[in-house]
């Protein structure tokens, strides 16, 4: 019995951290955010120690790892507020390509993913979520028609997974005839998020193993990784808070010892702590015991969402006036955290997904 | 990260469960005063078998194993699972015996620790008072030397057990004139004593489960002191790390969600179930994730304790968080509830014995006592998180 780290994941965790902080400071995070579709040199960085290929087999060109080990790149990631594209490209994808791709999909895909050669956008919004503006694709002959919205790491993407309206997934060029794109201004700039419209256009149907657990699967893993950025840009906000705190001085000493400030600091901490222990066995269930995933995925997504609200805005307030300033940057960390609560299913939905899977509620 | 248990500890498991078979006919069911001897016999059977005292060397009456919390763990996890009660526990057993294990005298060791978790003697713990509470240390209760005795005159409160109990661990200040952490010691003796008086203290939930104990004149002879003279603040600091880890244990919260759940699927207003309700059944999935998160909390301390590591802040705010979780699932239920959650002791209608309404009020006495939720956010911040202490006001 072991709930806890090997030393290879913590070591591999401060690697991508080290690097994470040589090349992804605010400044660069600052410059990218909203302007360039991701930061390619950033994700360069990345791909040399394998963070894009964490999840595909190694005979794939991927690391071959768990699902924890991803949680441990996301959490680096969202404390970093790295712009980069993850959940969909890295995780997401793959899992599509591993669960339902053909032998052929897979090789032709996977080892480009691993690479960093192509990045992959991923549009199941409508099944995880719920669809807005009737949106929604219908595949017809090899052909899809129809508009999905709230595309994940759309920017840039060489390649579209798309669901259908029967949980049918597809894998679509990113230049296929017939493809509208329309890029969606988010409020956290450094995450791109899109809109695709289909008329009649081509795609490759991913039929091997069984979709519709495969789509499941997907959304509880995005779910879990959305989990483990918050628990990065929490984790990343409680420190800038404890810092500025214990230097910043008002009434002639640090506010940090006026317990009106120190307490909301030792909440943060209190909340946050054990949003980790509840990634890290969502990760681990999804690995070990699938019959947990749902359940757990949504309970790690919804759970961290609410307690990474209240970090943002306490950590915030901890900042004062200068919490509110573009200067300071600290509303990066802020806007990410409200981008992971609200992609895939905000809280409300979330915990009714739980519901479901223990079957308390119909669908 | 590997949940499975090595089969070293699948044997213990399932020699649990053999003893279970064998023995779970002889454990003592029902109220604690009637099978007080019942659960004597249990303790000494549990103890024989190395499922309580575990980890108390032989000498002193315990089962003498090295210290192992996997093992610990299981044999609190089947307990809870084979519906048996687990070995005797209270203040004595939790708190003085890891402390005269660590600063105790050979013969305190000798003659208290035996006895004690035999459930042979009743301890009481004589710490806070009307004027120190969360500022302990500023305790007041005097002890003045006589001879080979001190004679304790003061009072105490909030002191659990005290009608009960044979003997009391207490604070006393002996040395006047040192600054307050300075002058306090930590004497053992007998609640016969003369000139001891115990009145009950009824609290909110109707019952009295705490007492006031007022000293007057009472001669304790001066060798009855655990460890030196002056030095019982750090003493004293021993037995409350153990009281932390006993507060906030995340095995209770559990048990209550699983009620809960139950409670919201038998439970039917207009004759539909609480749990077909949206709103209420979204609020029990709120608290189910938190009681998950506090569960998986635990097996990470317990994983870091087994790796002689040290969790840092995460150790710090088990006590808060836990007391709180259990709070608010009281609170939910009695909302589940109703008008229901209205009625109590032994009214028509009541639920499951009024134990929702009873804990409510009896963990909000949780989160203020064994350090109130707003000394454990000055730990957690100033231990924790290395924020400055509050600066010292000048006397007035």
């Amino acid at each position: 019995m072991e709930f806890g780290l090997s030393d290879d994941q913590k070591m591999m965790q401060e690697s991508i951290e080290r690097t994470l902080e040589r090349v992804s400071p605010l400044e660069r995070v600052r410059k990218a955010a909203g302007r360039e579709p991701f930061a390619a040199d950033v994700m360069k960085a990345l791909v040399e120690l394998g963070v894009p290929g964490i999840l595909i087999e190694e005979e794939f060109g991927g690391l071959g790892l768990s699902l924890l080990d991803a949680v441990l790149a996301a959490e680096a990631l969202g404390r970093h507020v790295a712009p980069v594209p993850f959940v969909a490209s890295s995780v997401m994808a793959p899992l599509a390509l591993a669960g339902a791709g053909s032998d052929k999909q897979k090789k032709a895909y996977l080892p480009k993913l691993a690479s960093g050669e192509i990045i992959a956008g991923v549009a199941i919004s409508e099944q995880a979520a719920g669809a807005r503006e009737k949106a929604g694709i219908t595949a017809k002959g090899g052909r899809l028609t129809g508009k999905t919205l709230f595309v994940l790491d759309f920017a840039g993407a060489d390649v579209f997974i798309v669901a259908d309206r029967f949980a049918g997934l597809h894998i679509v060029d990113a230049k296929a005839k017939g493809l509208g794109k329309i890029q969606l201004t988010t409020i956290d700039a450094t995450r791109s998020l899109g809109e695709l419209a289909f008329d009649t256009v081509e795609a490759e149907p991913l039929t091997s193993g069984n979709p519709a657990a495969t789509l499941d699967r997907m959304i509880d893993a995005g779910r879990i990784m959305l989990a483990a950025d918050t628990l990065g840009a929490g984790g990343r906000m409680i420190e800038k808070a404890v810092a500025y705190a214990k230097e910043r001085q008002q009434f002639g000493r640090v506010i940090g010892s006026f317990q009106a400030v120190k307490h909301l600091c030792a909440e943060m901490v209190a909340e946050l702590e054990p949003c980790r222990a509840l990634i890290w066995y969502a990760a681990y269930a999804f690995d070990e015991f699938p019959e947990q995933s749902r359940r757990m995925a949504a309970h790690a997504k919804a759970h961290t969402s609410e307690v990474g609200t209240f970090v943002a805005r306490t950590a915030t307030e901890v900042h004062g006036g200068m919490g509110f300033t573009d200067l300071l940057g600290l509303h990066y960390w802020f806007k990410r955290i409200g981008f992971d609560r609200q992609a895939l299913g905000g809280p409300e939905k979330v915990r009714h997904d739980a519901a479901v899977a223990q079957g308390w509620v119909g669908n | 990260m590997d949940l499975s248990y090595s089969p070293e500890y699948e044997a213990f498991r399932a020699e649990i469960r053999a003893f279970a078979e064998k023995h779970g006919a002889q454990a003592p069911r029902g109220g604690m005063a009637a099978t007080m001897a019942g659960a004597r016999e249990w303790q000494k059977l549990l103890i024989a078998h190395g499922y309580a005292a575990r980890t108390i060397p032989k000498e002193y009456g315990g089962y003498g194993a090295e210290p192992d919390v996997l093992k610990s763990r299981i044999i609190a996890e089947e307990f809870i699972a084979l519906g048996l009660p687990m070995g005797m526990s209270g203040q004595g057993i939790s708190m003085l015996v890891p402390t005269l294990l660590e600063l105790g005298s050979e013969e305190q060791k000798k003659k208290f620790i035996g006895p004690t978790l035999r459930g042979e003697i009743i301890w009481c713990q004589g710490y806070s008072e009307p004027g120190a509470g969360s500022d302990l240390a500023s305790l007041s209760t005097r002890a003045v030397e006589d001879g080979d005795d001190f004679v304790i005159n003061g009072q105490k409160i909030w002191t659990s057990t005290a009608a009960q109990a044979d003997m009391i661990f207490c604070l006393v200040r002996t040395e006047a004139d040192k600054p307050k952490h300075e002058g306090i010691s930590y004497l053992l003796f007998s609640m016969k004593t003369p000139g001891i008086e115990v009145r009950p203290l009824v609290t909110m939930t109707g019952r009295a489960e705490f007492n006031e104990v007022f000293f007057t004149d009472v001669r304790v002879p001066k060798k009855d002191i655990v460890g030196q003279r002056g030095q019982g603040w750090y003493v004293a600091n021993a037995t409350l790390r153990h009281e932390r880890g006993m507060l906030g244990d995340p095995n209770q919260a559990g048990t209550r969600l699983r009620a809960l759940i139950e409670l919201m699927q038998s439970e039917d207003v207009d004759g539909r179930r609480l749990m077909d309700n949206p709103v209420m059944r979204d609020r029990l999935l709120k608290l189910q994730a938190r009681v998950h998160a506090m569960e998986y909390h635990g097996l990470r301390l317990l994983t870091a304790s087994l790796k002689g590591e040290d969790p840092g802040v995460a150790r710090l705010i088990v006590k808060l968080m836990g007391c709180e979780l259990n709070h608010q699932l009281a609170g939910f239920a009695i909302d589940a509830l109703g008008e229901l959650g209205m009625l109590y002791s032994g009214s028509p209608h009541l639920r499951n014995g009024g134990d929702w309404q009873s804990s409510y009020m009896f963990d909000l006495g949780l989160i203020i006592g064994g350090g109130t939720a707003q000394i454990q956010k000055n730990i957690i911040s100033e231990r924790g998180l290395g924020m400055p202490r509050e600066p010292k006001t000048a006397k007035a």
